[in-house]
């Protein structure tokens, strides 16, 4: 028997061969060997199992279906230590697939045996049951609240503290799946006192371990301020800007969203981010990093800069316009761009000053032609012209608006006429550079319904010249 | 006479009759004549009156109007003067509200300085980021040549045997070479390995059973002439104990002249000693019965 349990084993390492296995009925083979009086059978059977139920989820609604799992949780609270594992394995197998096989899972008390086994000493078996419960808190809310009803919140926060690195692991990416659905899983989370311990555990040399804590961080720092205070004054900073420069690039994404998910609350949070130099870094994060990683950094830009003025020239003072447009240059998806796009518009939007500076890094040109584009997507486009219209409305740089004039649909073109007309009358020089630059021709090409706002900013504007210019333009000088 | 005096009666009565016939008449238009005249008395008096009190009002009124209007002048001024006050206190205030804001609330000077610090900030940290990736990377590196160095140094100690020697070089030192090659240094520098198998018994088992005193078996103890020495015989036998011949017959061919003056074999069993060093034994093999 053992023989050929052994024997099933070795034919999983191909593929292909589990689907005809499962075609020969091996699921009923399987669960009687699970009861065997040898020891090393039932692990293996165990084992099968898992690795059945983990290739895909019809074998794991099979192994629900054949009604293993009550025995496999009967046999958990008993069992030695390898038979411990190997049935959580098959249940965070089972459980990983949907959230309805991770509900076959919890309605047969899996959810108590496991919490017996995170009690357990070895380390091994507390990183089975863990693995398991951070598969089953995964899918949604409910089964979280589930596992956390089930007293499970306060042995990972111990197991956390254990010197193990693979169990801290586990359990840290357990706190994270749990805490990742709801404000009141995250204060539950946090009410154990779990941030204190992460906190410890950010200048760990392992980078699988620092990728799950912060990951953990910022799942519990995103649901309100209070926690995402909690988390701030846990000290992380700036001992997590290190961590910037892992060169693990899960660690660094998941530290770049920590700062995000702190950011996006309130000015104040952003402040503290701020004056600790975080901006500067995450730039440098940019600058570094290359495709979707950056996302997470353009985003909390565009966060700090919302806030408010003072923060978006910090922004600006820290050279995040250029990373910006380096980074609209490169990047070809179409949600990082647009992403880019609303962030400059956030750095842009406060003082004309802060359009300047936005307009200067030669913006307005790649924002119009990602609107203009017909392959961007709805999304790209309407945060394209969002962030021009509202870069615009405080734009008084005339030579970056010059080029617009040419280019820009009717839309647009209100906007920077607008513009224009504001800032001429008052000043001689521009009014002189204008005409020679052929701005004046151009603007009386345009054809405008009479009494439409268009029309009463082109008219301000020809009313600064004198009247030999105008006729000397028509005759086309 | 008495017709004169009856003509005078009857003139008097008849002058008395119709005088009573105009008594009423008289009597009323000299009461109205009268009525008149008293009323006219009385309101010239009451018209004197009117204007005796009119005067005495008008006086009053005035007067009374006078301080009113006094009143309303001093309270008019007063409120002009307020609001002359108001408007110059708002002047002041805005000025003062304008001062401050733009020293304390919204300090242009402490947004410039803060800027500053914070691009110095920035810097500072940008460099001690880099420093510290620079530091982490350097370590990496190190480990990864070390690594290298130590797999370096175990593949020389295995090929220690190509060590050149005056004789003969070795494939490391070729003549025409100018200098022996980095593995040949290698070689010198590194201590062959001394291969050991174990698993080792720890020191003391070692020493204890070196220095174990002999415990010789029963076997060994007795002598092989024992049985000659010290053996004395049963009482209740007859026969020397020596090998007897077996059976009675024999059945071999004999040649009793070959055999002649020599003495027969002597066999020595050896004892059956498998439990003779139970558990005594230094080899834990045979542990197991």
């Amino acid at each position: 028997k053992k023989n050929n349990l052994l024997h099933i084993h070795s034919c999983f390492l191909p593929c292909t061969n589990v689907l005809t296995l499962f075609g020969l009925g091996v699921m009923s083979l399987l669960r009687p060997l699970l009861l065997d009086a040898v020891p090393t059978i039932q692990q293996t059977a165990a084992l099968a199992l898992g690795r059945l139920a983990n290739y895909n989820d019809d074998l794991a609604e099979a192994v629900v279906k054949g009604d293993i799992l009550p025995q496999l949780v009967y046999s958990l609270a008993e069992q030695n230590r390898f038979y411990k594992k190997a049935a959580a394995f098959v249940l965070r197998a089972v459980a990983k697939h949907s959230p309805e096989l991770a509900q076959a899972v919890v309605d047969c008390g899996a959810l108590d045996a496991l919490v017996i086994s995170l009690e357990e000493f070895d380390p091994g078996v507390k990183e089975a049951a863990a693995w398991a419960i951070s598969y089953i808190a995964r899918h949604n809310a409910q089964l979280s609240q589930a596992v956390v009803d089930a007293g499970v919140v306060p042995l990972l926060v111990l197991c956390i503290q254990e010197p193990e690195i693979a169990l801290k692991r586990v359990a840290a990416s357990a706190l994270s799946d749990i805490a990742k659905h709801s404000p009141e899983l995250a204060q539950t989370v946090v009410d154990t006192g779990a941030i204190a311990h992460l906190a410890q555990m950010i200048l760990n040399p392992d980078a699988k371990l620092k990728r799950q804590v912060f990951s953990a961080l910022s799942q519990i720092a995103k649901h309100s301020v209070d926690v995402a205070e909690m988390v701030v004054e846990a000290e992380i900073f700036p001992a997590a800007l290190v961590c910037l420069k892992d060169p693990d690039e899960y660690v660094r994404k998941n530290v770049t969203t920590l700062i995000r998910e702190i950011t996006k609350h309130t000015p104040e949070l952003s402040q503290i981010i701020v004056n600790v130099g975080g901006v500067a870094a995450v730039i440098d994060y940019l600058g570094d990093s290359k495709g979707n990683v950056r996302l997470p950094g353009i985003m909390m830009l565009g966060y700090v800069a919302t806030h408010s003025e003072n923060l978006a020239m910090a922004v600006i003072v820290s050279k995040g316009v250029p990373q910006l447009a380096i980074c609209l240059e490169e990047e070809q998806e179409d949600h990082i761009k647009a992403a880019t796009a609303w962030a400059f518009g956030q750095i842009g939007r406060h003082t004309p000053e802060h359009a300047k500076a936005v307009a200067v890094a030669n913006v307005f040109p790649k924002l119009l032609n990602l609107y203009l584009d017909t392959e961007s997507s709805e999304d790209l486009q309407v945060k394209a012209k969002k962030a021009l219209k509202s870069i615009l409305q405080k734009c008084t740089y005339l030579p970056a608006l010059e080029p617009l004039l040419y280019e820009a649909p009717s839309n647009i073109l209100k906007h920077v006429i607008c513009q224009f007309s504001k800032v001429l009358p008052h000043d001689s020089k521009a009014r002189r550079l204008f005409v020679t630059s052929g701005g004046l021709k151009k603007v009386q090409e345009i054809k405008a319904e009479p009494g439409s706002a268009i029309q009463e900013y082109i008219n301000a504007i020809n009313n600064c010249y004198p009247e030999e210019i105008k006729t000397l333009k028509t005759k086309g000088h | 006479n008495m017709a004169t005096l009856e003509k005078l009666y009857k003139q008097v009565e008849n002058i008395k009759a119709i005088a009573e016939e105009n008594r009423q008449k008289e009597n009323e238009a000299a009461v109205r004549i009268q009525s008149w005249f008293r009323g006219c008395q009385v309101r010239a008096y009451v018209s004197l009156l009117h204007k005796n009190a009119t005067s005495i009002q008008k006086i009053w009124h005035g007067l009374t109007a006078r301080a009113l209007f006094r009143q309303r002048v001093k309270t008019a001024y007063f409120i002009t003067k307020m609001n002359f006050y108001n408007k110059m206190a708002v002047k002041i205030q805005q000025r003062w509200r304008g001062y401050y804001v733009r020293k304390y609330v919204h300090d242009y000077y402490a947004r410039k300085r803060y800027l500053e610090g914070l691009t110095r900030k920035n810097k500072h940290i940008r460099r001690d980021l880099e420093e510290v990736a620079e530091l982490q990377w350097k370590e990496r590196e190190r480990i990864t040549l070390e690594k290298q160095e130590k797999e370096k140094n175990i593949q020389a100690q295995r090929l220690h045997f190509l060590l050149s020697t005056k004789q003969c070089l070795g494939v490391f030192n070729l003549p025409f070479r100018t200098e022996p090659d980095e593995t040949e240094l290698r070689l010198r520098k590194v201590r062959p390995l001394l291969v050991r198998s174990g698993p080792f018994r720890p020191a003391l088992e070692v020493q204890q059973q070196r220095h174990r005193p002999l415990e010789p078996s029963l076997h060994i103890i007795t002598s092989i002439t024992a049985l000659e020495e010290q053996y004395e015989g049963l009482m209740h036998t007859s026969t020397p104990f020596e090998q007897v011949a077996y059976g009675t017959k024999h059945f071999r061919e004999e040649h009793k002249e070959y055999l002649k003056g020599k003495k027969p074999f002597k066999t020595v069993f050896t004892t059956c000693h498998v439990f003779d060093k139970f558990g005594r034994l230094y080899s834990s093999a045979g542990n197991i019965v």
